[in-house]
């Protein structure tokens, strides 16, 4: 079976979109969760500047500027009919319904177009997990034979629609996120776009293996023994040498019930040895973004040899000594697991080693 | 191969009372997950070990329009009072976990968005699914709502020995 490597980043933060600036800021400790007037409750959140974009568009601008970054990163033809496409969001262009064609499938098969790829589009929707979704469908599409490369973009925008769902759950903190910390109230949302480009057998980072497992509990709260999250854990970490994972990048959403969730799924999994990480305080629940922005931050981290801090952490609040980066530590090992979660009860775990050339 | 499907427009609490019966939670669920629920059940009814945890399952579900037909009561909601119970299931895979909760599936369940009902496209993610080496099985649902009466809604049981 062919390995299948990552080609190509691109990023679009509202703190960056260059990935050695967006981990410039990180590393400096920089947040973009800023409180932003509600409908009508305030909120938190993490927001991309809008100044100068087209409203109307602004999903699909994004995600092709993301898009095109990794294409170029990457240093190639999307038009080639190896060339697949996916993407991955759970509201899309939402904030605009009533008005457009809002659908998944009417967004991807535009930015599809204007990307060029003559191949028919795939959206992974599955909550907030989708990001890893994709990047592991992606994997797949190669390792399978059908496309020798694949471009991944994972898009949320924020609008009352989800900012007012979230707060009809009482998810919604309203202070910046704590991840992990024993004083967390829940989660701050946020936008961005982020985009891998796949390739079979080229690339400097490797995605080795990666899984999906649902708890089988309940839809909109986790699992109390971390089923799904631990079962999608045990079905990579054969692929790993524990001496050479750096870290674990968790979901930490800063809600009592998901931190806690995953620290349980990490003990059972016998990793609290192992330094976890959650980057929610920095950009927010990116949601759709989240699995393809937190592993790219996570790679940019370990090639510069780190672990980045967890912001808004400082006592832990969980009921396993989980190993949290409160400070950016040195990094030991070249691989990494990307950890999430979501509703549906679903849980991701996919697994990044860098080495050489593929 | 197993395949099923519901015609649309037909009944669905009426088909839920002939052929489920005892599980309430039916009713709490938008029509998106009726229709995955009874077509699981069309798919399973009668298999041994029916309700035994396992992981080697896949639920994994297909539309061209995810959840939009809820989407709108959610909208509707807003103008009012924002519905935490509506909004839950303003998600294109929450059918996909209340497949997996009725039936005690804990295996993969992923969500996918097509531009069209297309069978072979459907059938190339399905085969890809079964890279995952823990997955013996999977049920395989097209489930694209219109609306609350208009819908085309297929499944089907997938065993790994017949792709």
């Amino acid at each position: 079976m062919r390995k299948v490597g990552i080609a190509g980043v691109g990023l679009v933060t509202p703190l960056g979109n260059r990935p050695a600036d967006v981990l410039t800021a990180v590393r400096a400790g920089k947040s973009a969760l800023a409180l932003h007037p509600g409908f009508p409750e305030q909120y938190y959140a993490s927001l991309l500047p809008r100044e100068g974009a087209c409203e109307e568009h602004f999903f699909e601008q994004v995600s092709l500027q993301a898009a095109r970054m990794a294409v170029e990163d990457a240093g190639i033809n999307p038009s080639d009919p190896s060339t697949g496409f996916v993407l991955s969001s759970i509201k899309g262009d939402i904030e605009h319904f009533g008005q457009n064609d809002v659908s998944l499938a009417y967004s991807a098969g535009n930015i599809a177009r204007a990307l060029g790829v003559q191949n028919p589009p795939i959206v992974v929707s599955n909550a907030c997990i989708s990001g890893l979704a994709a990047l592991v469908q992606g994997m797949r599409m190669i390792r399978s034979g059908q496309y020798i490369r694949v471009i991944v973009v994972g898009t949320e925008l924020q609008s009352p629609f989800i900012v007012t769902g979230f707060q009809s759950l009482k998810a919604l903190s309203v202070e910046p996120c704590k991840p992990f910390d024993a004083h967390r109230v829940g989660l701050n949302l946020g936008e961005a776009s982020a985009a891998m480009v796949l390739q079979a057998d080229e690339g400097e980072w490797e995605l080795v293996e990666g899984a999906i497992r649902n708890d089988a509990n309940h839809i909109s709260g986790p699992s109390r023994t971390g089923e799904g999250s631990y079962n999608a854990l045990r079905a990579v970490l054969p692929h790993c040498d524990k001496k050479d994972l750096a870290f674990v990048n968790v979901h930490g959403t800063a809600t009592v019930y998901n931190d806690e969730m995953e620290a349980i799924a990490l003990s059972r999994a016998g990793l609290l040895d192992v330094p976890v990480n959650a980057l929610k305080g920095y950009f927010g629940h990116t949601m759709g973004a989240a699995g393809i922005l937190e592993s790219i931050l996570s790679m940019k981290a370990l090639e510069a040899g780190v672990v980045l801090a967890t912001r808004g952490f400082s006592e832990l609040g969980v009921s396993f000594p989980v190993k949290v980066s409160a400070q950016e530590q040195k990094a030991a090992g070249r691989s990494f697991i990307k950890l999430l979660s979501g509703f549906g009860g679903v849980n991701g775990a996919l697994l990044f080693r860098k080495g050489g050339s593929l | 191969m197993r395949q099923v499907n519901i015609p649309c427009g037909a009944d669905l609490v009426q088909l839920y009372r002939q052929e489920v019966g005892d599980y309430p939670k039916f009713f709490k669920m938008d029509t998106l997950s009726r229709l995955g629920i009874l077509l699981t059940e069309r798919l399973v009814a009668g298999e041994p070990e029916r309700f035994q945890p396992r992981e080697d399952r896949a639920v994994l579900v297909f539309s061209r329009e995810g959840c939009l037909a809820n989407d709108r009561h959610y909208v509707a909601s807003m103008e009012d009072f924002p519905s935490p119970s509506l909004f839950v299931y303003t998600l294109p895979n929450i059918v996909a976990g209340e497949i997996s909760i009725r039936n005690k599936y804990a295996g993969e369940t992923s969500a996918f968005v097509l531009e069209k009902y297309d069978e072979e496209a459907i059938f190339t993610l399905v085969r890809q699914a079964f890279l995952d080496p823990v997955t013996k099985s999977a049920v395989v649902i097209w489930a694209d709502c219109a609306d609350d009466t208009q819908w085309n809604a297929r499944g089907w049981l997938v065993e790994r020995e017949e792709l």
